[in-house]
């Protein structure tokens, strides 16, 4: 199944034109990586698909983008409700100044009414046990979460998207800013959670591409040059260019 | 040769001797003021109306009259600034319109205070027929201050990051959802800052207030706020200028009552201000 579509999708910054005509699918509990030299516009892809490049002055968009049967694109889309089923976990681990707790029920109380205190605990509880946290932290939950170590950021960063039941999640070079240890946790913790949800993931790093995802994309210079099966694309490139990206002679 | 460690050295005393020379004054009129104005501190000092030509007895209504003002003032200029504040900072774009506003708070904070004062007697007491009353006085005071709310509120909100505003965007918060829950609690310690200054720059000034409230004497307390009131720095220039034989302890203990409110508010600040930079480690 197929849960995001793009098609002949164009966006410019001002006169400047970020994303050329982008046609892509991902795939539904799938990963899909889209990597490129920095500056190719992987991460305004990934922002398009939860809007989130509304927040920047002058930003135009061409073409669709199809989720759950509803171009996102349309000016009528609902943010909250789309950005709800698309979370975002951001490249630097960004927990609010609040407590474990409280970070984690933060959509729910956003999103609920009337919440009561039975209902987040149970929504605390599964989300931290989603992201592998839960016996780490379980004793700790009204400490500040800005004590917590980067890698228990980063993961109680997804486990307050989680907390939001979205459909997709979208990941903005999550691993960057981790050591190596914890990075390969993380990736496990990916492949985990790809049983729920459709993964879309933008790294510079190409090995963790091969290593963590199912579908594989090249951009250059806003341009979806390369798209398809993972394992096709970093053996058995089908553009020049994605080859000569791939084996290090540029990016 | 020139010897470039002798005149580091120089250079050095100076700007040392700059420096010190602020804390002097600062210094000096603390302890002149408490110096001459303890004897009177007493609790009849602080709990009497003035009696006797306002050459005995107490400064009890004084000290109501600035709490009225300071208070009236503050809950005028606090949802005022506040609002404008997130306006700026949160919803406005960089357009010729909102260049005005912001050109306007700068001169609004520059305008010479006792402008304020003629402007508050035109507009407050003739205009609008308030009279001279708490609520033109307040109204006055909290046109001064709101430049300074203004400011620190903007300067507070504009420093939660912006990264904190885009998670919780992403996480489908709505706008002000974000301003509400995110923004304004990690901006508060700054707002709170920002008007306890205000508070303390709105107890001190005379001019405002001279020809928009405050009483020559009136030894009893309002009871509305169209009633005028006495308020301390008022009270502290007719005793000093305009009643002759004053006791001098009465002058300094006025005095002494005044900078340790304004002092007290600031030191209020400055620790909500310490508390906050040691909470904060983003």
């Amino acid at each position: 199944m197929t849960k995001i579509i793009t098609n002949g999708l164009n966006l410019f910054y001002g006169k400047f034109h970020a994303l050329k005509n982008v046609n892509s699918g991902f795939g539904e509990n799938r990963i899909t990586a889209i990597i490129g030299p920095s500056g190719c516009g992987k991460s305004t892809l990934l922002r398009v698909f939860n809007r989130m490049n509304d927040l920047i002055d002058g930003v135009r968009t061409e073409g669709e983008v199809v989720i759950g049967e509803k171009n996102i694109l349309a000016p009528a889309t609902d943010l909250v409700a789309l950005r709800k089923k698309v979370g975002m976990v951001f490249q630097r681990p960004n927990p609010f100044p609040l407590s474990i707790y409280e970070n984690i029920v933060f959509g729910e109380r956003i999103h609920g009414d009337k919440v009561k205190d039975d209902k987040l605990d149970e929504i605390a509880e599964k989300s931290l046990r989603d992201v592998l946290l839960w016996d780490e932290l379980k004793d700790r939950l009204n400490e500040p979460a800005l004590r917590l170590s980067l890698e228990q950021k980063q993961r109680l960063c997804i486990a307050r998207v989680i907390a939001v039941k979205p459909d997709v999640l979208l990941m903005d070079e999550p691993c960057s800013t981790l050591d190596p240890n914890a990075t390969q946790r993380v990736e496990e913790l990916m492949r985990e959670l790809k049983n729920k949800y459709t993964i879309i993931i933008v790294t510079h790093n190409m090995q963790q591409a091969a290593r963590v995802s199912d579908d594989t994309g090249f951009m250059l210079l806003g341009e979806l040059i390369e798209f398809g099966n993972t394992e096709t694309v970093f053996t058995a490139p089908s553009d020049k260019r994605t080859e000569d990206y791939i084996t290090g002679r540029y990016g | 040769m020139r010897n470039p460690y002798r005149s580091q050295k120089i250079a050095y005393a100076f700007l040392l001797l700059s420096t010190l020379l602020i804390v002097v004054p600062v210094g000096m009129i603390v302890v002149i003021i408490i110096q001459k104005g303890l004897p009177a501190m007493n609790w009849q000092f602080l709990s009497d109306i003035p009696r006797q030509g306002m050459r005995a007895g107490g400064i009890f209504p004084a000290i109501v009259g600035t709490l009225y003002l300071v208070t009236g003032a503050i809950s005028f200029a606090l949802p005022i600034g506040l609002l404008a504040a997130i306006y700026l900072s949160e919803y406005s774009r960089d357009n010729l319109l909102t260049r005005i506003i912001k050109l306007a708070i700068v001169n609004l904070a520059g305008v010479p205070s006792v402008v304020y004062g003629l402007f508050g007697l035109a507009l407050f007491v003739i205009f609008f027929g308030f009279g001279a009353s708490i609520l033109s006085g307040s109204l006055t005071l909290g046109i001064m201050i709101l430049p300074v709310i203004i400011t620190t509120s903007r300067e507070a909100l504009e420093s939660v990051p912006a990264s904190f505003r885009e998670v919780s965007l992403s996480l489908g918060a709505s706008k002000w959802q974000t301003i509400r829950h995110i923004v304004l609690p990690n901006a508060l310690p700054g707002i709170l800052t920002g008007t306890i200054l205000g508070l303390g720059r709105a107890a001190g000034e005379t001019a405002p207030i001279l020809f928009t409230v405050a009483a020559f004497y009136l030894p009893q307390l309002p009871d509305s706020i169209m009633d005028q009131v006495m308020a301390l720095p008022y009270h502290l220039y007719v005793i000093s200028t305009q009643v002759p034989n004053v006791d001098e302890k009465i002058r300094y203990g006025t005095a002494l009552v005044l900078l340790a409110m304004v002092l007290f508010m600031n030191l209020i600040a400055i620790i909500i201000r310490h508390k906050f930079r040691k909470r904060k480690k983003w």
